[in-house]
């Protein structure tokens, strides 16, 4: 049970990174990657919230699953991302490979802990 | 008028994913003298619109397979961490640690067989599934960002930045290593394509 929870969440979060990614790109094409980007950031984002609202009290254990390493899991991606710090750094974009590595970072870990602090007061 | 006959414009909206215009489309040949004289090549290994093969991709069977794929990738990270859980809050979160390096390391090889130096995967549902499906879905950068968080918050400051820096440091290395072996053992240049484009 607690495996298709998992399941339900990945099979929405993978194609949702697809399709923001497309869209992203299709809206603003840059070298630097800003459709990996802007979904990894989001999942931090919602994953932030969900930890928040688990710590108080207002997130049940089979929402988790499904949110956590379902969804936010699927809609993430460290293989993507450092496929593509790789080719900018090989490509001679290094200081692009290196903006990607270091906004990708504080701009995840920003969001997690605006999501766990938003919530935090919304369920508290 | 300017391409091959039969695959030109068209091809986007009258030709599935297991028609004839995937490797024809990325071909070194295949674009003409209107293509830049190096073939385009992803940076993004999900879906990067700059390679003409992944703009004309028809989302029905590509979203099924990323689904797919996805499923299985969220399930064996999802097993990892059943199999190996973190030892507390304040913990290493090794498990997510590894899933992640070893992704990056199977993307590398994975990219330089089905997209560096003119290559072409053995059909089109190959990156959706295997790469942006179970790789995008066995590693995970939300839980790397909430495990430094939280070992923060912990109080292990030291900690968090070891996992947040050594996890960059060993996924880099994993992507670098997969894909200059897997160059290396195919016969491309070890240092992987065009420098200074674009």
């Amino acid at each position: 049970m607690n495996w298709l929870l998992v399941v339900a969440g990945a099979v929405v979060g993978a194609p949702l990174r697809y399709l923001t990614d497309r869209a992203v790109q299709a809206r603003h094409d840059a070298v630097f990657p800003w459709g990996t980007f802007v979904v990894n950031v989001g999942a931090c984002l919602v994953l932030g919230v969900l930890s928040g609202a688990a710590l108080a009290g207002a997130a049940p254990r089979s929402l988790n699953l499904l949110l956590g390493p379902g969804l936010c899991g699927a809609l993430s991606t460290y293989s993507t991302f450092s496929y593509e710090t790789l080719r900018l750094y090989e490509r001679g974009r290094r200081f692009l490979a290196a903006a990607n590595v270091a906004a990708s970072v504080l701009a995840g870990l920003g969001a997690v802990t605006l999501g766990s602090q938003v919530a935090r007061q919304l369920f508290a | 008028m300017t391409g091959p006959a039969g695959n030109g414009p068209g091809a986007g909206g009258g030709d599935g994913p297991g028609g004839g215009d995937g490797p024809g489309a990325g071909g070194p040949g295949a674009g003409g003298a209107a293509e830049a004289a190096v073939p385009a090549e992803a940076i993004d290994p999900d879906v990067d619109l700059h390679v003409p093969a992944q703009r004309a991709e028809r989302p029905g069977p590509v979203l099924a397979a990323i689904a797919a794929g996805g499923a299985l990738g969220a399930s064996a990270r999802y097993g990892a961490s059943l199999l190996w859980p973190a030892a507390g809050p304040g913990a290493f979160p090794w498990t997510t640690f590894w899933t992640n390096v070893a992704g990056c390391a199977l993307i590398g090889v994975l990219m330089v067989l089905i997209s560096e130096g003119g290559r072409t995967a053995p059909h089109p549902l190959v990156r959706p599934f295997a790469g942006v499906g179970v790789l995008g879905g066995f590693t995970t950068f939300s839980t790397y960002a909430a495990d430094f968080s939280r070992l923060l918050d912990a109080g292990e400051a030291g900690r968090a930045l070891a996992y947040a820096g050594l996890t960059l440091v060993a996924a880099l290395g994993a992507v670098g290593a997969g894909a200059g072996l897997t160059r290396l053992a195919t016969g491309l240049p070890v240092r992987g394509g065009p420098r200074g484009r674009e």
